[in-house]
């Protein structure tokens, strides 16, 4: 290791330190959500709790952030998969919603259960937050309908919008947890900000998984750059829309 | 890799999350039943921590112009004119030396929330409006808030038929606070809180009913809870 960063260039024979576990797409993907998250539970905290919607009061304003994330969100979201690497991301989520008999083992924490790319918990947190996200939206675009055409109003809409997050919060503070504090987990954050994790730390968590090549020759296709920027600019411009509807 | 290679194992996490989904999905039908009852067990804590939590006593406060109107209570005043013989002035402390009323009352919000057993002091409009003197052609009652555009109208026949409607001064054994309207807001059990114009500085006795600021955006009229706005 110490030789590795010390020389500039790496000699052919060593063994690569790190190894490719996330392309730039699953990583872009990743980020937007995360950000994502940040300025909508924020902005939605300060619209629900007593407590910050009497000390902030500019609820027009919170609103136009909480809907204005949202909006680019989706349309960031929409856009990384019509112009991002799909091959990849097909993979990942083939990866993410199935689940092996060690994945099955490794969740009732039998000693030996050898983790692909993705270990059972991880699946577990992917299934859980993108079925989250799918609630957040239906529940989120109900809200906002439903204050223009009373036929959409449902009882429960606020509730589970309510339920979704108090779930995706401890489930992120957990992440966090396991990303940022916890010791033997900590490493596997090199491979959502560069891409590579360490070798050593993916032979020990993720024994049956061999990586693929890293995706730096990837490029998308020129029809895809279109599609994605088409979709950015398209989202984009119903989000300025949807902001100044709000502030209206 | 190849494109068409699919990774081991069963696609147990893609059925987790069409399950999911449809239980929330479904949640549309029943979440305000849960969390009524999850409100309800929270009456074991403290009433500041009540407040303060979510899940809590269960209020929003929403507003439609930041930020909330101040109270001061040397300045403060109500506004009654319109239709009535002698407009009046009233201070706080006119309002209550008035006749109190007292209810323990449920609260439903239009977007799906609701409070249950607020205890509401205030005085009834009747006893409102008697020094006041409401002319004989005078149909409807129109609040403005100090939170402009704010507006509301109740008819007379509405709030004849409604035992329970008044202008509240007191929530819950304390005066209004400023997110609930201080000092004076009115409370319409049988109907929709955005009938329940908060920090009212005005009530106009008329013979027409104005849409207020809810309904001239879509909102109905007769407000009753459960009987209206698609509910």
């Amino acid at each position: 290791m110490t030789a590795t960063r010390t020389s500039v260039v790496p000699t052919a024979s060593e063994p690569p330190a790190t190894v490719p576990r996330f392309g730039s797409t699953e990583r872009a993907v990743h980020w937007v959500h995360a950000a994502a998250f940040f300025s909508l539970s924020a902005s939605g905290l300060a619209l629900y709790l007593p407590v910050l919607a009497s000390a902030i009061g500019d609820r027009p304003l919170l609103k136009a952030v909480h809907l204005g994330t949202a909006g680019l969100w989706l349309t960031a979201l929409l856009a990384l998969t019509v112009g991002g690497d799909h091959r990849r991301l097909r993979a990942t989520r083939q990866e993410l919603e199935r689940l092996t008999d060690d994945d099955l083992a490794w969740l009732r924490r039998r000693p030996g259960a050898r983790s692909g790319r993705f270990n059972a918990g991880q699946k577990v947190h992917a299934v859980l937050q993108s079925a989250l996200a799918a609630l957040f939206v239906v529940t989120g675009v109900l809200l906002y309908l439903g204050e223009r055409d009373t036929a959409l109003r449902f009882p429960g809409t606020i509730p589970v919008h309510d339920a979704c997050m108090f779930v995706a919060l401890a489930l992120v503070a957990g992440h966090l947890h396991l990303a940022l504090v916890h010791a033997p987990t900590r490493p596997a954050l090199a491979g959502m900000t560069g891409g590579r994790v360490d070798a050593a730390f993916a032979r020990e968590h993720h024994a049956a998984w061999t990586p693929e090549a890293d995706d730096a020759a990837w490029r998308p296709s020129p029809g895809a750059r279109l599609a994605g920027a088409l979709v950015l600019l398209a989202g984009s411009a119903a989000t300025v829309v949807l902001i100044l509807d709000t502030l209206r | 890799m190849s494109d068409e290679h699919v990774p081991d194992g069963r696609p147990i996490g893609r059925r987790a999350f069409f399950g999911i989904v449809g239980v929330g999905v479904s949640g549309l039908l029943w979440g305000d039943q849960v969390a009524r009852l999850v409100a309800k067990s929270t009456t074991v804590l403290p009433a500041p921590v009540r407040s303060a939590i979510p899940l809590g006593e269960g209020w929003r406060i929403y507003s439609v112009n930041p930020p909330f109107p101040r109270f001061r209570r040397a300045t403060w005043s109500l506004t009654i004119d319109g239709l009535v013989e002698r407009p009046q002035r009233l201070t706080l402390d006119d309002l209550l030396a008035l006749p109190a009323a007292r209810q323990v009352s449920d609260f439903h919000c239009v977007t799906g929330w609701s409070v249950d057993d607020v205890r509401w002091r205030g005085v009834r409009f009747d006893d409102l409006l008697a020094r006041a003197g409401v002319l004989p052609d005078a149909t409807a009652l129109s609040f403005v808030s100090a939170e402009k555009p704010y507006v509301d109208t109740l008819t007379l026949e509405q709030i004849r038929a409604a035992p329970d409607a008044m202008l509240a001064l007191e929530m819950d054994g304390r005066p209004l606070t400023r997110e609930h309207g201080a000092p004076a807001r009115v409370v319409m059990p049988q109907m929709y809180g955005y009938k329940g114009v908060k920090w009212v500085t005005r009530i106009t006795v008329t013979d027409t009913v104005k849409d207020g600021y809810w309904e001239q955006r879509g909102y109905d009229r007769d407000a009753y809870v459960g009987r209206s706005n698609g509910l």
